[in-house]
């Protein structure tokens, strides 16, 4: 079970993944952010905090929209991994490729520092 | 030579025949003697008992012919079992009347006054009346037993008792005027008699036409029975009085009991009559509603039922006409009407709908939908005075209605709804299993698809793995469903060199196992080129860039294994970190180098997230290669088997083969799971240096 919610910011939209994030469950995190980048933001953030497990379907959601980000030079942030989540991040190399950030003041000084 | 006689029933039959008949010539002889012998004033010498006796057995050897007879006969029509007992007694008077006429006609000639010849005639009225009425005695038992309960069998079984042991009271000489026990036996069984004539099950199973049979031949038998016993009471004035059948108790018994027996069916029947048509109908329903359950056994189709349905319903409510509507697929509407045309039809919904005198009753078996209620309207200006409407569910869902018509209003009373209730949903039920039975045959079919593909796939993973003696290896794979994304492979590169590869294909299933097949034909390709670990990984990333979906990519690691320089050179495309055991530590540890999956940067900028690693081996090392299914299976608390466990889990099995440790892990890991049904694909190889 995966529930998600978004949330418009002043300058950013956040997108909270909450439950697990596996193959039958990555359809609607892919469905919330398809529509992120169609309504054209250009900041978003991935709340993590309380997402419990993902699967390789769940990181390929995320996988499939790393050449957009560059692209497009979109801010797509991800933060609140738990350390299991991290590490599945982490071995399959993804944390090389997305920005990813302890909490969300980090995520939001990266976006100040840009 | 020895004749072998076959003791059949029909045997038996003849036998207990002759034998009667036998007996009855011997009891005629000895009457004709006596007479003589009364004439010349000599005493024969042979006590009364013997002719009775004699004449006893002759009853009992009739009532063991008829209890077979009846036995050979399969029960079930009633009326010819009637026709069967009329005729005999037809028989038995034309025999009786013959005799009659013949005295007339000699009057008060010498002959007519011949006391031999008058013994002989009563001797065989006697005779075939015995027999009318024991025939008569075994078919009354037949349609009294039809049905029967354990107690009427009990009952019935000791009234026979009684009559077939009354045969021989004649023997005590007890007459019925002067004998009080002869009075209150004769008036016990009497009372049995009218008990056993309350038992007329079968009259209900006569339809009309065979009422009227039944009424006419019973009318005739009871004639026979009054007349019989007019017949055997006016006794040959002058014959031995010992033979009076009337004091036979025996005799009096079955004419009471077949009297009885009559006049109680004629009167049952008569009374049953008005209402057979209404037993018949509901019969015809029964029959209605085993068609509609049976109809898909014989491969009918939906229409068919649909038809059955409208005949049967329209039957069971007198209905002058109807039609069923049926929507397929919410495009095109079928039709099946009766007595009504198209147009009819149209301009009778209108008034359906426009009606204000409608009734609605919910579906008995589905309480909260209003689409299933049932409606009652009534109509003014048509031929059609009342209209039922039946919405018939399939699956849940309403796919039509069946609309029943009369020319009366108020046509259709609860009875009749009832009725139609039933068999709407009946024909609900058997289109529904008409469905299922389809989808359980395409099922089967995806199933036998699905066993083609397991198949298939299992024969994509190396049955024997490329080696040489410097080193043994072993694997072990299973997939959560019929196939999986799990990958091993080897390929002897030189003499002394090796490839060996594990892979893991993200998501499960079918997906997944086709692009395991595809990494399968990269592997294959590439690996002949004898390629260093990172150009292979970086060919193989742009091979599936071409191939994998949006949203798949596979992880791998491959290994490049020199058994002559005791080399391993091996690169890592995001797969779980190998297991290595050194035996010079005696500890083990995971190789934590960097990679990035296949499949998940489809550019030339993978190149610079693989990285090559190389290390000389030493005998009694160990590598263990595994997929994510045994490093992330969890177990009920939601704990994983872990790295941790494994190390361990490794160091302490290390002197074993790696068909040994493999078995270990599995067995650990089932263990620590609580089951052997993981949820995803698991696969490991071992290798250990020689």
């Amino acid at each position: 079970m995966i529930d998600i919610k978004k949330e418009q910011q002043n300058n950013y939209l956040q997108i909270s993944v909450e439950g697990e994030a596996d193959a039958s469950s990555a359809i609607n995190l892919d469905k919330a952010i398809r529509e992120a980048f169609d309504e054209g933001h250009q900041t978003i953030l991935i709340d993590c905090t309380n997402l419990n497990y993902i699967s390789s379907a769940g990181l390929g959601v995320f996988m499939s929209y790393i050449e957009e980000i560059s692209s497009n030079s979109i801010n797509f942030i991800l933060f609140g991994l738990s350390e299991k989540v991290l590490k599945v991040f982490g071995i399959l190399g993804l944390d090389q490729l997305l920005n990813i950030k302890e909490s969300k003041e980090e995520a939001l000084q990266a976006l100040n520092g840009i | 030579m020895s004749i072998s006689f076959k003791l059949t029933p029909k045997f038996y039959m003849r036998l207990s025949m002759v034998l009667a008949l036998l007996i009855w010539l011997i009891v005629s002889l000895i009457d004709v003697l006596q007479l003589l012998a009364v004439r010349s004033g000599v005493d024969l010498g042979i006590s009364r008992e013997i002719p009775i006796l004699l004449y006893d057995f002759f009853y009992v050897f009739i009532i063991i012919y008829y209890r077979l007879r009846i036995k050979e006969e399969d029960g079930g029509n009633f009326v010819d079992l009637l026709w069967r007992v009329f005729a005999t007694g037809l028989v038995t008077t034309i025999i009786s009347l013959g005799f009659k006429l013949f005295y007339s006609s000699i009057g008060d000639s010498a002959l007519g006054q011949n006391e031999f010849l008058r013994i002989f005639t009563h001797g065989v009225n006697t005779a075939v009346i015995s027999i009318f009425l024991i025939s008569t005695f075994t078919v009354w038992k037949k349609l009294i037993l039809y049905q029967k309960s354990r107690r009427l069998v009990v009952y019935w079984n000791a009234f026979e008792a009684l009559v077939i042991a009354s045969i021989f009271f004649n023997i005590t000489g007890f007459t019925l005027r002067e004998s009080l026990v002869f009075q209150i036996v004769f008036i016990l069984m009497a009372i049995m008699a009218i008990v056993l004539s309350g038992n007329l099950k079968w009259v209900a199973y006569l339809n009309f036409k065979q009422k009227w049979k039944a009424i006419l031949l019973i009318v005739l038998i009871t004639i026979y029975v009054f007349y019989f016993f007019a017949e055997l009471y006016v006794p040959p004035s002058e014959s031995a009085a010992w033979l009076n059948s009337i004091d036979n108790l025996f005799i009096i018994t079955l004419f009471t009991f077949l009297l009885f027996y009559s006049v109680f069916s004629l009167l049952v029947i008569l009374f049953n009559l008005p209402t057979s048509s209404v037993f018949e109908r509901k019969m015809e329903e029964a029959i209605n509603f085993q068609r509609l359950s049976q109809s898909i056994q014989t491969g009918e189709t939906e229409e068919q039922i649909f038809d059955i349905l409208l005949t049967s319903s329209m039957n069971a409510v007198y209905a002058d006409a109807g039609w069923i509507e049926v929507s397929n697929e919410e495009t095109s509407t079928q039709f099946i009407n009766r007595n009504i045309s198209r147009e009819s039809i149209n301009k009778i919904k209108e008034q359906i709908f426009s009606s204000r005198s409608r009734t609605v009753m919910k579906n008995p078996l589905s309480n909260s939908n209003s689409e299933t209620d049932r409606v009652l309207v009534t109509l003014k200006r048509s031929n059609f005075k009342s209209v039922f409407v039946v919405p018939l569910t399939v699956q849940n869902k309403v796919s039509g209605f069946m609309y029943l018509l009369n020319e009366v209003s108020d046509g259709f009373n609860k009875e009749m709804i009832n009725i139609i209730n039933t068999f709407a949903s009946q024909a609900s039920v058997s289109i529904e299993n008409f469905k299922l039975m389809g989808e359980a045959i395409s099922n089967e079919r995806y199933k036998e698809e699905l066993d083609i593909a397991k198949r298939v796939q299992r024969a994509l993973l190396p049955e024997v793995l490329d080696h040489d003696e410097s080193f043994s290896i072993h694997a072990f794979t299973i997939a959560a469903a019929e196939v999986g994304g799990d990958y091993y492979d080897t390929f002897k590169l030189s003499d002394h060199k090796f490839a060996i590869v594990i892979g893991d294909v993200s998501g499960k299933g079918t997906s997944a196992a086709f692009h395991m097949s595809q990494m399968k034909g990269i592997f294959q390709s590439l690996a002949q080129m004898d390629l260093p670990a990172d150009e292979f990984l970086f060919r193989a990333n742009k091979a599936l860039s071409q191939c994998l979906e949006r949203t798949s990519f596979i992880t791998l690691t491959y290994f490049i294994l020199d058994t002559k320089s005791k080399k391993l050179e091996f690169s890592r495309a995001g797969h779980c970190p190998t297991l290595y055991y050194d035996k010079s530590k005696k500890a083990a540890e995971y190789f934590q180098n960097k990679g990035l999956g296949l499949g998940i940067l489809r550019n030339d900028g993978f190149r610079k997230f693989i990285h090559v690693n190389e290390l000389e081996f030493e005998k009694d090392d160990i590598l263990v290669l595994y997929t994510d299914g045994i490093s992330e299976a969890t177990n009920a608390k939601g704990e994983e088997f872990g790295f941790d466990r494994m190390k361990t889990l490794l160091e302490k099995n290390a002197h074993y083969d790696p068909v040994m440790i493999q078995k270990i892990f599995i067995s650990k890991l089932y263990e620590f799971c609580g089951t052997k049904d993981l949820n995803d694909d698991y696969t490991m190889v071992v290798i250990k240096f020689d």
